[in-house]
């Protein structure tokens, strides 16, 4: 029986296994589907990485490692190239790997299975199914960890931050980006992105816009592209014609749930991950979930530093016992999309509660508030908001006690 | 010189094949596609139906009606996905309520067993997510959901164990007649056959006219599709079906044999090999099937795809032979559906044309297939322990293992790309539609079929998928 077993070495499974072991558990075990631990950093070689959490810029297999070698000093179990297939409710995890299929059984675990990327079926493109047609991430893996092109004239679909980096790796490995299209008015990835992997290279955005049909019996032969209206309905008269190989699609990530929802925990449809309480804690005692697997972040520091706290909470929950009480619930308010948590214990013994959330359109001078009913209970100013960009508030959990229901909601200052 | 040519293999060549393959017969199939089941058996709605609905006294109703026993046997023995689920026809006003009754009519006519008129209140029962509208409906309990590309291929593979001969990228360009029979010339080569049999689907008019005078013309005709998660595939639990009209069976909502939910078709005509989706037709698709299903989440969507009907000028199938030379064309639904009973068919009909069948002393007419995510743990620890392959999932999404994927390329039918693979073990089958698995399902078929990368296809020769990075 493990204290703890870990499902997925990346970022998340990483921060949280080590803070776990820094907590004092000793018999963790992590389950990694890959042959290395790391996840998608390992083929995210352009830097950006750490900047928050080690104040430094790294590149993504440079950020896993720092994790992995911490990781490597302690205890920790890891096994690789193992793929978990089911976890009960009582904690049971059965797991296929070449070294046998069996089931093991954990005191408490952690889910740190991250997200996948949209594809053309979630958002429906129509026309021909010819090859080159690709998610960012998959062209990203066969170009990085490959060394193979997915194409020479290339369209992305989507501002997502890994369309924004593959338009700036793919020009640089010689393809030509002939554009970047973005259904909603505004960019779904980081400024910084726009400007380093778009403008840097004079390659167009064209926000409000969409592909709406796919042409190519064999291999992509070309794209039609159309400006859509506010309810983003293409505009007849609007269309404009690409010549291209390969279509990049960077439309969206959706966490990795099958496993939660198959163990029966909770899910949030707003997230698609699991409700978490503010020590990452699900519907089930003693199973936490951190990282991409819960709601999808833009900055991998966020992600150590959340699941930092899983981790840390499943210690403490195989140490001490879980946190018991009733809980204070976190309504989404006014342009708020969602937040994590969604849930807080009252008796928490956090003093500070970190909440992220996306807001549902741009904001210029802005503020959060953080309100019960009437009652004001925190406001946060902030001089810019947009989808892309994750925010965060700290709120002092004194300040939350008295309520059952606190709002956090959004608004032009 | 072969007895039989094949031409076009699809569900229809493939059941011919592997009926003709317990025959003391030298038989070749020529494929003009990279691989069986590439035409309008890949892309239908999937249904085996319980043949109410092709008028009395017509070829579909009684091959229809026929194959339904049989091609539960088929399944059964060849490990062919199918689950029989039963069909709903809804009515949505008196004068439909009267059609779905003129239904029920014909189905006793051409011997469907089980059918019977709901009330709202029984089919509301029966399938809680339809429309509160439903006036009545026709049950039929005999219809099937299936994988049809997997039926194609069990009886491709089982005719090619037992000795029949498939040639793919093998295009028929011209037919001329000899003493003997015929002299086929398929891609670069020509062959000989005494026989010949015309299965070649949108195109069967074109090989018809290589032949014989002009006789019928194929009319396509295409459907689109969506296809959603299986988060979504419990939202029916029958076949969904609203009152079928000239172009077609209506829009359908159905689960599919492997989980998920398949709703579609519209009918639009088309050009012959024009699969495309339109943005007008998936809107048409998605109106019509809210009108049976209103709480269909569109948003769990993972593929749309479109298929061909190989309508023709003919209101029947033509199935027909004349001085050797046998067209099998115009199959269009319930085509699927009566493929076994077709080959029954056409093997009686080659018999009355003077073709001596005799059955071959021992052949093969089982065939099984791994498929983990189906097994117990038991059985599970116990095929990793056998074969360490086994133990690496290569599709998450479907739990699709390594031993499978290797499973499927040494199988009689080689698959040379991405797609063949997925229609063999349904690897990129899932919610992130290759999305990880692709690049991996590339490099296994490379190593195993001793190639790079860069020549595995996606689909079509020609589809490649990645190219050479330059210095």
């Amino acid at each position: 029986m493990y204290d703890l077993a870990v499902i997925g070495g990346g970022p998340a499974g990483l921060a949280a296994a080590y803070s776990a072991y820094e907590k004092g558990l000793r018999n963790i075990i992590i389950l990694e589907r890959d042959k290395e631990l790391g996840g998608i950093l390992n083929q995210c070689i352009h830097n950006g990485f750490g900047l928050h959490r080690f104040k430094e810029e790294l590149s993504g297999p440079e950020y896993a490692h720092r994790y992995i070698e911490m990781v490597q000093d302690t205890s920790v179990e890891v096994k690789l190239d193992t793929m978990v297939i089911e976890i009960t409710p009582d904690k049971k995890i059965f797991l296929d790997s070449p070294s046998g299929y069996e089931c093991i059984e954990a005191k408490s675990i952690v889910l740190s299975m991250g997200c996948r990327e949209r594809t053309r079926g979630a958002i429906s493109i129509p026309g021909t199914r010819p090859s080159g047609v690709f998610t960012a991430g998959a062209a990203q893996r066969y170009l990085n960890m490959e060394g193979l092109m997915a194409g020479k004239r290339v369209v992305i679909l989507g501002s997502g931050d890994i369309g924004l980096i593959m338009a700036r790796r793919m020009t640089l490995e010689g393809a030509k980006v002939l554009a970047c299209v973005e259904v909603m008015p505004y960019s779904g990835g980081l400024t910084r992105n726009i400007v380093q992997c778009l403008n840097d290279f004079d390659i167009p955005l064209y926000l409000s816009h969409t592909v709406t049909e796919i042409r190519g019996d064999k291999r992509l032969e070309g794209l039609t592209v159309m400006e859509v209206d506010e309810n983003r309905r293409p505009i007849p008269g609007t269309e404009m014609e690409f010549d291209c190989d390969t279509l990049l699609l960077s439309v969206g990530l959706i966490p990795e749930n099958e496993l939660t929802r198959g163990a029966g925990i909770e899910m949030d449809p707003r997230t698609n991950g699991a409700y978490v309480f503010e020590n990452m804690e699900t519907s089930i005692e003693g199973v936490f979930a951190c990282g991409n697997v819960v709601h999808v972040h833009d900055l991998v520091d966020f992600v150590s530093a959340e699941s930092a706290r899983a981790g840390e909470a499943a210690a403490d929950y195989v140490l001490n016992g879980p946190v018991k009480g009733d809980y204070i619930r976190l309504v989404n308010g006014d342009a708020v999309g969602y937040t994590v948590p969604q849930k807080i214990h009252r008796d928490t013994v956090a003093d500070k509660i970190d909440v992220f959330f996306r807001v549902r359109s741009v904001f210029g001078k802005s503020q959060i508030v953080i309100s019960s009913g009437d009652t004001e209970i925190q406001v946060f100013k902030r001089p810019y908001m947009a989808p892309g960009e994750m925010e965060h508030i700290v709120i002092s959990a004194d300040k939350l006690k008295g309520f059952d229901t606190v709002t956090v909601s959004a608004k032009e200052a | 010189m072969y007895d039989v040519a094949i031409i076009g293999c699809g569900v229809i060549g493939s059941s011919i094949a592997y009926r003709l393959s317990k025959f003391n017969l030298k038989t070749v199939v020529l494929e003009k596609e990279n691989d069986v089941a590439m035409g309008c058996t890949r892309a239908n709605s999937a249904i085996i139906h319980a043949g109410y609905d092709p008028a009395e006294g017509t070829l579909m109703a009684k091959l229809n009606v026929r194959s339904v026993d049989l091609t539960k046997e088929l399944c059964e023995k060849l490990d062919v996905p199918y689950a029989q689920i039963g069909s709903l026809v809804l009515a949505f006003s008196d004068e439909e309520s009267e059609h779905v009754r003129r239904l029920y009519d014909r189905g006793v006519t051409n011997g469907v067993p089980g059918l019977r008129i709901l009330s709202y209140d029984e089919a509301k029962a029966m399938e809680p997510n339809i429309a509160d509208n439903v006036t009545c409906a026709l049950y039929a309990p005999t219809a099937a959901v299936i994988n049809p590309w997997e039926y194609a291929l069990a009886l491709a593979e089982t005719a090619v164990t037992n000795g029949v001969e498939l040639r793919l990228e093998a295009e028929v360009k011209s037919i001329a007649k000899t003493d003997a029979g015929f002299a086929i010339t398929a891609g670069e080569d020509t062959i000989e056959a005494k026989y010949v049999i015309n299965c070649a689907g949108a195109e069967a008019d074109v090989i018809h006219d290589m032949v014989l005078p002009h006789a019928f013309e194929i009319l396509p005709s295409k459907g689109a599709y969506y296809l959603l998660d299986k988060s979504e595939g419990t939202r029916t639990k029958h076949v969904v079906f609203q009152c079928p009209t000239k172009v077609g069976k209506g829009v359908l909502v159905s689960p599919t044999v492997h989980g998920n939910l398949i709703v579609g078709p519209n009918a639009a005509d088309c050009a012959v090999g024009d699969t495309s989706a339109g943005a007008d037709d998936l809107a048409f698709v998605r109106k019509m099937a809210v009108k049976s299903v209103p709480s269909i989440d569109f948003r769990q969507n993972i593929r749309n795809f479109a298929g061909v009907r190989p309508n023709s000028t003919n209101d029947d199938f033509i199935i027909h032979m004349q001085d050797g030379f046998c067209d099998v064309a115009g199959i269009k639904s319930p085509g699927l559906a009566s493929a076994a009973g077709i080959a029954e068919y056409v093997e009686q009909m080659l018999t009355d044309n003077g073709v001596v069948l005799t059955e071959k002393a021992s052949y093969t007419d089982t065939r099984t297939q791994p498929r983990f995510k189906e097994m117990s743990h038991e059985a599970r620890a116990e095929i990793v322990k056998k074969d360490p392959k086994f133990g690496r999932v290569i599709c998450r999404c479907e739990t699709i293992t390594e031993g499978e994927i290797i499973d499927s390329i040494r199988r009689p039918i080689v698959p040379r790309t991405v797609d063949a693979i997925k229609r063999r073990c349904c690897a990129g089958m899932g919610r992130c539609q290759g999305g990880f698995c692709g690049p991996r399902v590339v490099e296994i078929l490379a190593r195993e079929l001793g190639v790079s990368r860069q020549d595995i296809d996606k689909d079509k020769t020609g589809s490649y998928i990645v190219r050479e990075r330059e210095d």
